[in-house]
């Protein structure tokens, strides 16, 4: 996999994607359930305006909830060599806005919430992000692999596989993960087909 | 709010409602000719190049939803206002019958999102009733289109190639992209099961063609809208030159309620509309009248334009108008291309759209089904958006790593960037749009009691698919499982089967609707002439998809400007002919 020195300058504006130096302020916004103002530069109607900046003040998860959230975004996309950490990105934020944006996505969410704590609770007495590193492992460990998983903790699988798919795509979604992925389109250019070495390996 | 009803001094020579291709043909046509036209659209303004309405070339990080499709069908980026539900403008369906309405309250309405397929009808299209017993005839052919398809592929710009086959005519085309990877894999798939793989038509400039419009720079977002006009939408090619004629008065915001005739001659006198940011009523009065809302919405119009002189609704004495409504088929299936992982890479982005189609290859004499379909392929290093890398649990337990290790399904950490950027444009998807047979039973009516926001008397559908719909489907799975697994690829999912009539879209779920307001000689069965003019009425013209006796397998967009174009021409001749 190609890495690049990215996180250099990553300078992003719009709500949800805090820079790495501005990271723990915007954590604690989150938490207070202080969001920051949303900027619509993205051609919006002045229905859709009206829509993002009210679902921009309100605020969803409680700072319990976010800790959760916080810790499992870790989990799944650390940082790695000069790539940010989800969390770096402010991820975290971002599931915070899709529960607001996406109703049905509430229920799944507060809901393997609750599931997480109460099984950390039965297990280790505490929760999840009040026991250690290791004990924390030992649950993610038991829920993250659908095919291995037991029965009795299906509701923990369906959970993480939930908070899989929105770490990857609001982390891929980020100008990090498009260095992470070496994406370099959205440009303009004069398309004139795969490189020749490309249609070479594959003989056409 | 104001109850007064206010009327526009000027008596215009033609109003147009409706901006989107066919109104914008019109409007475009006429003001060139030096006719002074009034153009009400329901929707705002709408210019893909000013700041203020573009999406294209946005990062996904500039939405908070990346790009979801929370608030717009398409997701946050996509040009079209509106969708299948709109606030205050509700419909229904009949129970035990769907339909679902696709409206795009803007300049040039649907015409910025589209996919640009501009397929021209081949000479079969026109011949449905005659040449296999089921459906009707045209009464017009391909050779009487054939000089307005011309002169819309030089006015508008199209790219593709000439291929010679009957009933798929070649235009006049700017050179094609060149192919991406998996279309080089998709065509050789298709070569190898004798399925053709040809260039996609797709209006895009991949040369300049004069200097208004600037030429494609391959962003792949032709779905945003172009902010250098180097596609085709309605606003920006049609609407926008027409106000430059001078000739063109163009009222937005404006909601037509109904057309207003005379009842002594029986002619059009114009039509009143809701001013939907005050509420109020305004006439404007015109010496013709032409109809350009889309199939649905003229159908709509007629209908609730009732009169002592015309109780069945305008232009309706066959009673056929809401009938025949037929949309696309539609239904598709993506697959894994393990050839395809670890790729190496590059910009990828293309035009906005498929580089490569496949028209309908087969004869349906040889099969169960009585009418044809073309496939419409996907795939690529495309930009991550809403929905990227998720589901990565099915996928990232089957294929082992470079170092031949195999790691269990789902996890977290490293391994999960390394998966992301292994599968990453490993990824096909293949989708067929195939013809639908026109029944009478399908079709669209006044609901009874009900109105929208302004007033106005609201639709009710009534649509059932028939057998050759879902045969079609189930002939397009089998064809999509093929060609996969030609190409080394593996079908994600479970084969859709009968219990979901093989994964046959929901009618009104391709946005191809058309077919409400039939045009034909006999005014007992249709309520448009050839030139789609109303037999009942003779200086009333409907511009959009509703006249079209049948859709083919070809996205109608063009036909739409090709027919408009002609319609317009005929507008024109009968004027000076003194007739309308």
């Amino acid at each position: 996999m190609k890495r690049r020195d990215l996180i250099k300058n990553i300078t992003l504006t719009s709500v949800g994607l805090a820079t790495a130096q501005v990271l723990p302020a915007q954590t604690e916004n989150i938490a207070a359930g202080k969001p920051k103002k949303q900027k619509s530069n993205y051609g919006r109607t002045p229905d859709e305006i009206k829509r993002d900046e009210k679902l921009a003040s309100e605020t969803f998860f409680t700072p319990g909830e976010m800790a959760v959230i916080t810790r499992l975004c870790d989990i799944i996309l650390p940082a790695e060599g000069t790539s940010p950490s989800a969390v770096q990105v402010g991820v975290p934020a971002f599931i915070e806005f899709i529960a607001k944006d996406m109703p049905y996505q509430q229920v799944p969410l507060r809901g393997g919430i609750m599931w997480l704590e109460n099984y950390s609770r039965k297990l280790f007495g505490k929760s999840f992000v009040a026991i250690t590193p290791a004990n924390q492992m030992t649950i993610v460990d038991a829920i993250a692999y659908p095919e291995l998983a037991t029965p009795a903790v299906s509701a923990g699988v369906a959970f993480f596989n939930l908070m899989r798919d929105l770490t990857l795509t609001g982390f891929y979604t980020t100008e990090a993960g498009f260095e992470d992925l070496g994406y370099v389109g959205n440009r303009p250019n004069n398309w004139e087909g795969p490189p020749a070495e490309v249609l070479k390996k594959f003989n056409f | 709010m104001t109850f007064q009803i206010k009327e526009t001094p000027e008596i215009f020579d033609v109003v147009i409602v409706g901006s989107g291709a066919g109104g914008g043909m019109a409007a475009y046509t006429l003001t060139k000719a030096g006719a002074k036209v009034c153009l009400l659209e329901a929707g705002s303004y709408y210019d893909p190049a000013d700041p203020q309405y573009i999406t294209q070339m946005k990062n996904p990080w500039e939405s908070p939803r990346r790009g979801a499709s929370s608030t717009r069908p398409f997701g946050d980026f996509d040009a079209a206002y509106g969708g299948w539900q709109i606030e205050g403008e509700p419909y229904s369906a009949v129970k035990g019958t769907e339909f679902h309405w696709f409206r795009s309250r803007m300049l040039g309405g649907r015409t910025n999102h589209w996919g640009r397929i501009s397929l021209r009808f081949g000479p079969n299209d026109f011949k449905r009733g005659s040449l296999t017993g089921i459906g009707d005839d045209w009464p017009i052919g391909y050779d009487d289109l054939k000089p307005f398809y011309d002169k819309t592929d030089k006015l508008i710009g199209i790219f593709g190639s000439v291929e010679n086959i009957y009933n798929e005519p070649d235009g006049i085309y700017l050179p094609p992209p060149p192919m991406r990877l998996h279309e080089h894999f998709i065509k050789k798939a298709g070569t190898n099961l004798k399925i053709p793989v040809i260039p996609s038509r797709l209006s895009i400039l991949t040369r300049p063609i004069n200097n208004e419009r600037g030429s494609c720079f391959y962003c792949n977002q032709c779905s945003r809208g172009c902010n250098k006009y180097a596609d085709f939408s309605s606003s920006s090619v049609l609407v926008i030159p027409a106000m430059k004629t001078g000739n063109l008065t163009l009222i937005n915001h404006a909601m037509v309620r109904e057309v207003l005739t005379d009842q002594a001659t029986g002619l059009a006198t114009g039509v009143s509309y809701v001013d939907t940011k005050t509420m109020a009523e305004v006439s404007v009065r015109a010496k013709r009248v032409v109809l350009g809302a889309s199939a649905c919405e003229s159908a709509r119009l007629l209908l609730n334009s009732k009169s002592a002189r015309f109780p069945q609704g305008l232009a309706n004495t066959s009673g056929v108008i809401g009938k025949y409504l037929n949309d696309s088929t539609g239904a598709s299936r993506s697959a894994f291309v393990p050839s395809l992982m670890n790729r190496d890479r590059y910009n990828e982005d293309g035009v906005g759209g498929s580089h490569i189609y496949s028209p309908w290859w087969l004869d349906n004499n040889k099969l169960d089904f009585a009418r044809g379909y073309h496939i419409e392929y996907g795939g690529g290093m495309g930009m991550p958006g809403y929905g990227f890398g998720m589901g990565m649990h099915n996928n990232n337990g089957k294929y082992p790593y470079p170092n031949g290790e195999k790691l269990p399904a789902g996890g977290y950490g490293s391994r999960l960037r390394e998966d992301v950027n292994r599968f990453y444009g490993a990824h096909i998807g293949m989708a067929g749009r195939g013809e639908p047979i026109p029944l009478e039973t399908n079709y669209c009516e006044i609901d009874p009691g009900k109105v929208d926001k302004y007033g106005i008397p609201t639709l009710r559908f009534h649509y059932k698919w028939s057998d050759h719909e879902i045969k079609q489907a189930k002939h397009m799975q089998d064809t999509f499982e093929e060609l996969i697994i030609e190409m080394g690829g593996i079908p994600l999912g479970n084969k859709p089967g009968a219990d979901t009539n093989y994964g046959l879209e929901a009618p009104g779920k391709i946005i191809h609707e058309i077919g409400t307001v039939r045009m034909g000689d006999n005014p007992n069965r249709s309520a448009l002439n050839k030139y789609q003019q109303a037999h009942d009425v003779k200086n009333l013209f409907v511009v959009d998809a509703g006249p079209f006796v049948s859709q083919g397998d070809k996205n109608v967009t063009w036909t739409i400007l090709a027919s408009s174009m002609r319609t317009s021409e005929y507008i024109i001749d009968q004027v000076k002919a003194n007739k309308i």
